[in-house]
């Protein structure tokens, strides 16, 4: 994988799956025989990593959305942490 | 139970769909007397507990048996599943995955299939000589990477195979294997009864491991591999499913639900009937799942000892087995009074071999034999 720019669209990695729990309260990260409980930040950046988004848009919708700046280097961070546990890919 | 102990949803529900089986694997960990356990419940029984399971939480399903795929409504179960928003892994020897089937799986919805290398003998032998089951193998792997699916294979390891560890990681990595779990067998049922014949040394287990590592540090990242240490060589008791009734649910083929699939061979305790009880019900409030839940349940020397939170006192099962006394301490533990067995055992591997009974193998003729009454 390249490295991350704005314009990286990250998406869910083959064999993960991100879902929402109800009974966890929590996004979760299902893999082969395992889960990982994502707190509420890894939750809300990666349920934005569709493969149609890039780093660029989600920085920006979660700007919006939690109506706060700066958030770029943090996003950039847990994609870059995400990419190498495999949770998320892109090209 | 006290609020204290109430525990949290049933996270990982084990389907195990039929102990029927094309394979004879010494080690297995199906019941001894599986043969007299014919009963299966129907489609419709196991919708109903994916339905109850999730509803409660359960969000990973593992579908194994016996061979999952002998049962023709398995693409039924896991459409079914994959509505309900489960991920779905179907544990498998692999044998019946024609192309067909694995198309049809994966748009049910299957989420991930591990490829296991089960028969330690004829099977293992071909693998390893790269003859027919080989071959077979490797057009199954070929048709889960097809399919897009993660490629995971198990193998278990044992005094017979674990010297050939370096070949069966290379045909792993040839496979094109992203995760390989070696697991060392467990002793429970067949590989109990087959003890002293799968047991390795001290000495087998250590250049396994380091076999292991040289791999590790070959592959890197390419492929993951996960070595699953013997508790008879630790001398440290494990927090089996990581603790009772905390998060794993078994359903036996004939519907009675379980903390763990051996848990059936504690003597005095029921387990319900998925037909017969609601599973919240069954994981709540029944007997046999709220027995050895917490640590109220422990006699000297796990009730005192400072550990008791992190293992849990052990597997009740290899309690029951080999100190006769499912309350006891798991005797894999050094503070086990039992613990001598295990060293035992651990000990004997280490002779040269003279005399020995031949290998029992998991088939019904045996099986029924052997729990004839």
């Amino acid at each position: 994988m390249t490295a991350i720019t704005s314009a990286t669209t990250p998406r869910v990695g083959p064999g993960f799956r991100l879902q929402w729990e109800p009974a966890q309260d929590c996004h979760v990260l299902l893999y082969p025989e395992g889960m990982v409980k994502l707190n509420g930040s890894a939750g809300e950046i990666m349920k934005r990593c569709d493969g149609g988004r890039d780093i660029a848009a989600i920085v920006a919708e979660l700007e919006t959305a939690f109506d706060t700046q700066g958030l770029e280097g943090d996003v950039i961070a847990f994609v870059e942490m995400a990419g190498k546990q495999r949770w998320l890919t892109w090209t | 139970m006290d609020l204290k102990t109430r525990p949290g949803p049933p996270l990982w529900l084990l389907a195990e769909l039929t102990y029927r089986c094309p394979l004879h694997c010494v080690f297995c960990y199906n019941p001894v007397d599986f043969a007299k356990q014919e009963d299966e419940i129907s489609t419709a029984d196991w919708i109903k507990v994916l339905r109850e399971g999730r509803a409660m939480g359960a969000v990973q399903l593992g579908l194994s048996g016996g061979e999952p795929l002998v049962r023709d409504d398995l693409e039924e179960i896991v459409a079914e599943a994959r509505r309900l928003g489960f991920y779905s892994n179907l544990l498998t020897s692999g044998i019946g995955l024609t192309e067909q089937r694995a198309k049809a799986l994966k748009e049910a919805g299957l989420d991930h299939v591990q490829l296991s290398f089960q028969d330690s003998t004829r099977e293992m032998n071909d693998f390893l000589s790269h003859t027919k089951t080989f071959a077979l193998k490797n057009r199954v792997a070929k048709i889960i990477k097809d399919q897009g699916w993660p490629m995971v294979m198990n193998v278990v390891i044992h005094r017979l195979n674990i010297d050939h560890i370096d070949r069966i990681i290379a045909m792993a990595h040839e496979m094109g294997a992203e995760y390989l779990e070696i697991a060392n067998t467990q002793y429970y049922s067949w590989a109990f009864l087959n003890r002293d014949q799968l047991l390795p040394t001290h000495e087998q287990l250590r250049r396994a491991e380091q076999v292991t590592d040289e791999w590790r540090a070959r592959l890197g990242e390419s492929m993951r591999i996960f070595f699953v240490a013997p508790d008879y060589h630790e001398g440290k008791a494990k927090k089996c499913v990581n603790g009772w009734g905390s998060m794993f649910l078994t359903v036996a083929p004939d519907g009675t639900a379980l903390p763990c699939h051996t848990a059936r061979m504690l003597p005095g305790l029921t387990f319900p009937n998925v037909r017969d009880m609601p599973l919240k019900d069954i994981w709540f409030d029944s007997e046999g799942f709220n027995h050895y839940r917490g640590t109220g349940w422990m006699k000297e020397p796990c009730s005192s000892c400072e550990l008791k939170e992190v293992d849990l006192g052990g597997c009740r099962c290899q309690a029951y087995l080999l100190a006769k006394d499912a309350d006891a301490a798991d005797p894999v533990c050094i503070k086990s009074p039992q613990h001598h067995l295990v060293e035992d055992a651990v000990s004997a591997a280490e002779k040269p071999r003279t005399v020995e009974h031949p290998l029992l193998f998991r088939d019904p003729v045996n099986s029924r034999r052997l729990t004839r009454v």
